[in-house]
């Protein structure tokens, strides 16, 4: 043995030895001939085995023949006895991972390895079958796998439990039969037999909240020994407290305990699993925090980097929701910002950024200082970020933070990092006004020494917006000429572009720039002096100190309202004639989609039903559409367009989207419709609303489409009218009717969800850039107040965001955002109602320990004619709790009065809501002869659906809800239902608003599994009483009618149903004189 | 995070940054050029510190990559973000461990690649299909070391040391008389 160290030594003082050293393919293909020979050595085919494995981890790929061509060889190993051998060809069988016909040579091999009295080959074969076979041969060697399962041996269980789990994924069904044998093992010695039983046992049994919270709440009390399983068990744990907090559980958290008694295991790992899952519960109290953050604080201090990187990497994701909690590590914190491992020290600098309080901000940036110069740019990215938002946090402390910035700008980095600060510097400069001037100094310092031409352009852009508003706008002038004379010739002509930008703005300077400008036309490129040139034309180039003209100022540096790609490729298109290019001929749309592409030439704009690039350039694209369209061109300037509001489903045969335009006297639905039935093409596509719930709304014209192919979405229009000015709402209900051409046109409907026209739908979200100022310059006088109880809500930041978006207005100065933890809140909106009127929000929240939310609202506005106001106020009354889907309208008291007994506040006490639905409408009138009745109806006046009412406790229970649901009178005693009856058949009657006779028969069905099925049929005097039924669906009726040889008349009653799995039934009945009723079931494929 | 601990990748490379054995389970990296280039960015990356007594650790591209240096050789194990970095670690040092006894002390890539059999069966022990099998050093080693005992031959009656130097024995001399 020392003989061979030896030699090793002796090889040292040579080059780099490698025992691979010139190794090539094809050789070692060569000498995997050795696996054929008749006598083997096991020995050297290990060596081959070896190399060829060498190969494939360097990267070496092996071509489809010489992969057959090894693992036939490979194969023929398998008759060799020797076990190192063996092994190797496991491994190489599990590299070469063969095709499935090639598969069957080693199964049988394998298998029988699988049945080995050596616990290694048992394990190997089950982990190289795993890899290798697919599902067909799973089920013969199922029978093997259970066994090992539970086999004494714990390599064996482990391999065929984790085997288990690589099986799960494609073959569920076959690994969901093995769960009483993975419960065995689950109770096995072996902790690592365990850590995968309890591994597999969840995944099987993941989607049954039921059975995941049990084996919980039975492990947690019992032993579970190795550190992973623990870990695991910790991760179920936590997934159960979160399902069970979902279903409004109060009071204490079950297994939180637990949780806690796991922060005291002896294993690092599963202190940490705990903590982190303890930091993770959603809502989690500072009580529950604590003992967690404990914890992690001693990991602080540990000298395993690895932990402390855990530790720190986990209480700064705490900082972001929970800063408080937090502070108390903020000395060991500080001390990691010296730390080796520059990722630990990063991490530990954003923290305490997080957590600061406004007083430490100057300590804390003195030691950032000197720990910026020696980390990479990617971590400084991440410090710049964290700045920044402590910037925005404690705006008072600008000057600190932006002379910080300022600094590390100076100094050398890369273009990301530098970007960065700039980002973090204009942000600063839009959110805070005082921090402007001498930001802007900042940035025209840096650009006396900037290497990066993108930087430099951006910068010179920002100065020519913001720094003519600035006090002593001059004093940019001569760093902004500076770049004229110095720069490339891409920023001297974004230099040009700004000193333009402050001859139009300041007056005072125009003399004195017109002169600067003309230098700039000797300039020796281009681009320089055609901008010189259009400016001292168009500003106005005599030089006289003249106002420049508005329309000038709009050309040269007003938006242009063009998606600029659009504008490429019309330039691109447009070939050189008589006729000048012209802007107007560029296409307006925004093409969200690619495959939109080369339609957009084609008259029917697509696409618009796509989430849309941007706000403004979407109301450009909907005024456009809309205008294009002769009746609404009429209907004047668009307001608003809402967010589209889906109305059906995720995944229905018929996508609809509905797009409110609202006009000043008009409001135009836009529905965005997809067929998703490939074999489909609609036509005549329109929509029937039915407007009876939005009393101001008279419907006025409606825009059909002529085609709707499969997947391309298509626009209907339907436009209404309302008297001009006034925030009309209601509520409309909606159903898509068309044609269906498959073979010859079918006319069908489709029910789809209704919607609302709501007061936010007349708010445009417009910021104010002062909120102060513009509030102050409201005064008093235009402000009304109200108060408004919330109720319960989840959390402060929920209800206001909730306000928020019941408004519809834009909020102001960040103030959407809430802090956490925070008892109260402050938000400033800011909007236009509709006629142009001005409102500015200020909403106040405050949270009770019962999280009861209560909110006060100020409302000043423009307009003294309280419109707005009380608009918005009503709708902050009466909305925010009203979104049950069911409710035809609901009213909500709100119950006013003064509490006189001490301080005379004004109170409120909210009553409960209640809705007026359909069933109120219909009076329980019986009549004395049910079948007389119905027959006297007739066929004609009847309507049939059919619904599935899903798992219901019994079929009685099913029958009265119906009954209650329909406020109709059983006749005949229906509705009774036997005991144990699998069918029941019920009859009401009734009298509908307007006088209208009803008659209803009910057939229950009840299936194994209690779910109930329910066919409704309905005859009524009135086609307006079949409306009450009238549900979407999924099945229709069809009568014909036809006069058959021999003089005999037939009526057919096709009645269609669609069953889940979109298979069509279909009940055919005839009528017909000369023979009694004959009903047919069909089942087409 | 309801599902079990998982590996992305466990990497053995030499001081130059080349492969001398590495393992991928995840698909994050289809391709041998998206594998190397992730390996040439965390050699680089973590090349400088100093990693030699205790494990350290680093983020790239939303993996936690931990490594542990040892002359000449870098052992690197890759988890995804949310893993619990612990695990990752104990991973990694069941790996470091077991492949200095199977080595026995001698921890270069001279000695790596010689024994190069031993190190991608210790590998196969330790993770399979990115699933965590074992993480004690003595028992992959242990396992791994079965190799050149005699089928006949009953296991308990060799000791872990015993079965290594056989194993060492048999392969450095037929590898040399190559």
């Amino acid at each position: 043995m020392a003989q061979y160290v030896k030699k090793d030594d002796d090889r040292d003082e040579e080059a780099e030895y490698s025992p691979f050293a010139g190794i090539e393919k094809g050789a070692v293909l060569q000498e995997a001939r050795v696996f054929n020979d008749p006598q083997l050595d096991p020995r050297r085919c290990s060596q081959v085995i070896t190399k060829l494995l060498y190969l494939l981890n360097q990267g070496d790929t092996f071509t489809k023949n010489e992969a057959t061509e090894v693992f036939f060889a490979v194969t023929k190993l398998f008759q060799s006895r020797d076990f190192g051998l063996r092994r190797m060809v496991y491994l190489i069988i599990k590299e070469l991972s063969p095709s499935s016909d090639e598969v069957i040579i080693v199964t049988s091999s394998l298998m029988k390895d699988m049945n080995s009295k050596t616990d290694v080959y048992r394990a190997n074969a089950i982990r190289v079958l795993c890899r290798i076979t697919d599902g067909t041969l799973l089920t013969q060697i199922e029978r093997y796998l259970k066994q090992a399962i539970v086999d004494k041996n714990p390599v064996v269980a482990s391999a065929a439990l984790v085997s288990g789990i690589h099986w799960l994924k494609s073959n569920p069904e076959i690994v969901k039969r093995w769960s009483n044998e993975v419960q065995e093992a689950v109770q096995s010695r072996s902790a690592l037999v365990q850590f995968h039983a309890l591994g597999l046992l969840h995944q099987i049994r993941q989607n049954d909240r039921l059975a995941v919270s049990k084996l919980v709440s039975s492990l947690t009390k019992g032993t579970v020994r190795s550190p992973l399983a623990q870990c695991l068990l910790i991760r179920y744990t936590s997934q159960v407290i979160r399902e069970s907090s979902m279903n409004g559980q109060t009071g204490d958290r079950p297994f939180y305990d637990y949780l806690e008694g796991c922060l005291r295991h002896k294993a690092e790992m599963v202190i940490f699993e705990a903590a982190r899952a303890i930091t993770e519960l959603s809502g989690v109290t500072s009580r529950e925090l604590t003992p967690a953050i404990t914890v992690l604080q001693l990991f602080l201090s540990s000298s395993k980097p690895v932990l402390r990187f855990a530790a720190v990497r986990t209480l700064n994701k705490v900082a972001m929701t929970h800063p408080m909690a937090v502070t108390s590590c903020n000395i060991d914190m500080e001390s990691l910002i010296s730390d080796q491992n520059r990722s630990i020290a990063t991490l530990a600098i954003t923290t305490l950024l997080k957590t600061g309080n406004e007083a430490g901000v100057d300590r804390l940036m003195k030691q950032i200082t000197n720990f910026m110069s020696d980390i990479a740019d990617e971590f400084k990215i991440v410090v710049v970020d964290a700045i920044r938002s402590l910037c925005l946090k404690f705006p008072l402390k600008f000057r600190t933070l932006m002379n910080f910035l300022s600094n590390i700008l100076r100094e050398e980095g890369g273009f990301e990092y530098k970007k960065a600060i700039v980002d973090s510097i204009v942000t600063i400069i839009r959110d805070i006004p005082d921090a402007k001037e001498s930001g802007l100094l900042h940035l025209c310092e840096f650009i006396e020494d900037c290497e990066f031409t993108y930087l430099s352009t951006q910068i010179l852009h920002f100065l020519g917006i913001e720094g003519p508003k600035t006090s002593d706008p001059s004093k940019f002038i001569r760093y902004i000429y500076n770049r004229v004379i110095l720069e490339n010739a891409t920023v001297r002509a974004s230099a040009v572009s700004t000193l333009a930008k402050f001859g139009a703005m300041v007056d005072s300077l125009k003399p004195r720039i017109f002169v600067l400008l003309r230098r700039c036309l000797y300039d020796n490129d281009d681009e320089v002096r055609d901008r010189a040139t259009l400016y001292l034309n168009t500003i106005g180039g005599d030089g006289s100190v003249v106002e420049t003209d508005k329309d000038v100022k709009e050309f040269l540096f007003g938006s242009l309202d063009l998606p600029l790609a659009n504008l490429e490729t019309s330039l691109k298109n447009y070939e050189p004639s008589e006729e000048p290019f012209s802007v107007k001929s560029v296409s307006r749309e925004v093409k969200s989609q690619p495959f939109s592409e080369k339609k957009a030439a084609a008259k029917k704009p697509t696409g618009l039903g796509a989430p849309p690039a941007g706000p403004t350039s979407t109301v450009d694209t909907y005024e456009k559409l809309l205008s294009a369209i002769p009746e609404f061109s009429t209907f004047g300037q668009l307001f608003k367009s809402s967010a589209p509001v889906e109305l059906t489903e995720a995944e229905t045969e018929y996508a609809v989207n509905v797009v409110k335009h609202i006009f000043d006297e008009h409001v135009v639905f836009q529905y965005n419709c997809t067929n998703t039935i490939p074999e489909q093409l609609l036509e005549d596509v329109t929509i029937v609303v039915d407007a009876s719930e939005a009393e101001e709304f008279e419907e006025l014209a409606t825009k059909p489409l002529k085609s709707l192919p499969y997947d391309t979405p298509g626009q209907t229009f339907v436009a209404f009218e309302k008297p001009a000015g006034v925030p009309a709402v209601g509520k409309f209900a909606n159903v898509l009717r068309f044609n269906v051409k498959e073979d010859y046109g079918v006319e069908d409907e489709y029910q789809l969800e209704e919607f609302e026209v709501v007061p936010s739908d007349y708010m445009l979200k417009v910021g104010v850039s002062n909120f102060r100022n513009a509030w102050e310059s409201l005064g008093p006088d235009f402000e009304r107040v109200d108060e408004y109880g919330l109720g319960p809500r989840e959390s402060l930041k929920e209800a206001v965001s909730a306000v928020i978006g019941l408004l519809g207005m834009q909020p102001c100065e960040g103030t959407e955002v809430v802090a956490a933890n925070s008892r109260s809140h402050t938000c400033l909106l800011s909007g236009v109602y509709i006629g142009n009127v001005k409102v500015l929000v200020r909403l106040s929240f405050g949270v009770e320990s019962s999280k009861e939310v209560a909110m006060k609202l100020s409302v000043r506005s423009e307009d003294e004619a309280d419109d707005a106001t009380a608009a918005v106020e009503s709708e902050g009354d009466g909305r925010l709790k009203s979104q049950a889907p069911l409710a035809f309208f609901k009213l909500k008291t709100l119950l006013t009065w003064s509490c006189q007994a001490d301080y005379g506040v004004e109170d409120e006490y909210q009553l409960e809501e209640f809705e007026v639905v359909p069933s109120d409408y219909m009076l329980k009138v019986g009549v004395s002869n049910f079948r007389n009745a119905w027959e006297s109806l007739g066929p004609d006046f009847e309507r049939v659906d059919e619904y599935g009412l899903g798992p219901r406790e019994s079929l009685k229970e099913a029958v009265s809800a119906v009954i209650g649901l329909l406020g109709m009178q059983p006749c005949e005693g229906t509705e009774v239902v036997a005991a144990n009856s699998r069918s029941h058949t019920c009859l009401l009657s009734g009298v509908y608003i307007g006088n209208v006779k009803v008659l209803v028969r009910l057939s229950f069905g009840v299936e194994s599994s209690k779910e109930v099925a329910m066919k409704l049929s309905v005859r009524s005097e009135d086609e307006a009483g079949t409306e009450v039924v009238a549900v979407n669906s999924r099945s229709h009726t069809c009568l014909l009618s036809g006069v058959y040889i021999g003089n005999v008349k037939v009526l057919v009653r096709l009645s269609f149903g669609v069953e889940i799995f979109k298979e069509v039934a279909m009940k055919l009945s005839v009528r017909s004189e000369d023979e009694a009723d004959t009903h047919h079931h069909y089942y087409p494929k | 995070m309801e599902s079990c601990p998982s590996v992305k990748n466990i990497l053995l490379l030499d001081s130059e940054g080349c492969r001398v054995a590495v393992k991928y389970y995840s698909d994050d990296w289809p391709t041998n050029s998206a594998k190397e280039a992730f390996e040439k960015s965390v050699f680089t990356k973590t090349q400088k510190t100093n990693a030699r007594t205790e494990a350290e650790i680093a983020m790239f591209e939303n993996n936690i990559v931990i490594y542990k240096f040892a002359q000449d050789l870098h052992f690197f194990v890759t988890g995804g973000d949310d893993e619990n970095e612990l695990i990752i670690s104990t991973v990694l040092q069941g790996f470091f461990d077991a492949v200095g006894l199977l080595l026995r002390g001698n921890v270069d890539k001279k000695e790596a690649l010689e024994n190069l059999d031993l190190i991608l069966l210790c590998l196969d022990e330790i993770v399979d299909g990115g699933i965590i099998l074992e993480t004690d050093a003595n028992v992959i080693a242990g396992k791994v070391a079965s190799h050149s005992v005699d089928s006949g031959a009953p296991l308990s009656e060799q000791t872990i040391s015993q079965a290594l130097a056989t194993a060492r024995e048999h392969l450095t001399r037929s590898l040399l008389n190559v």
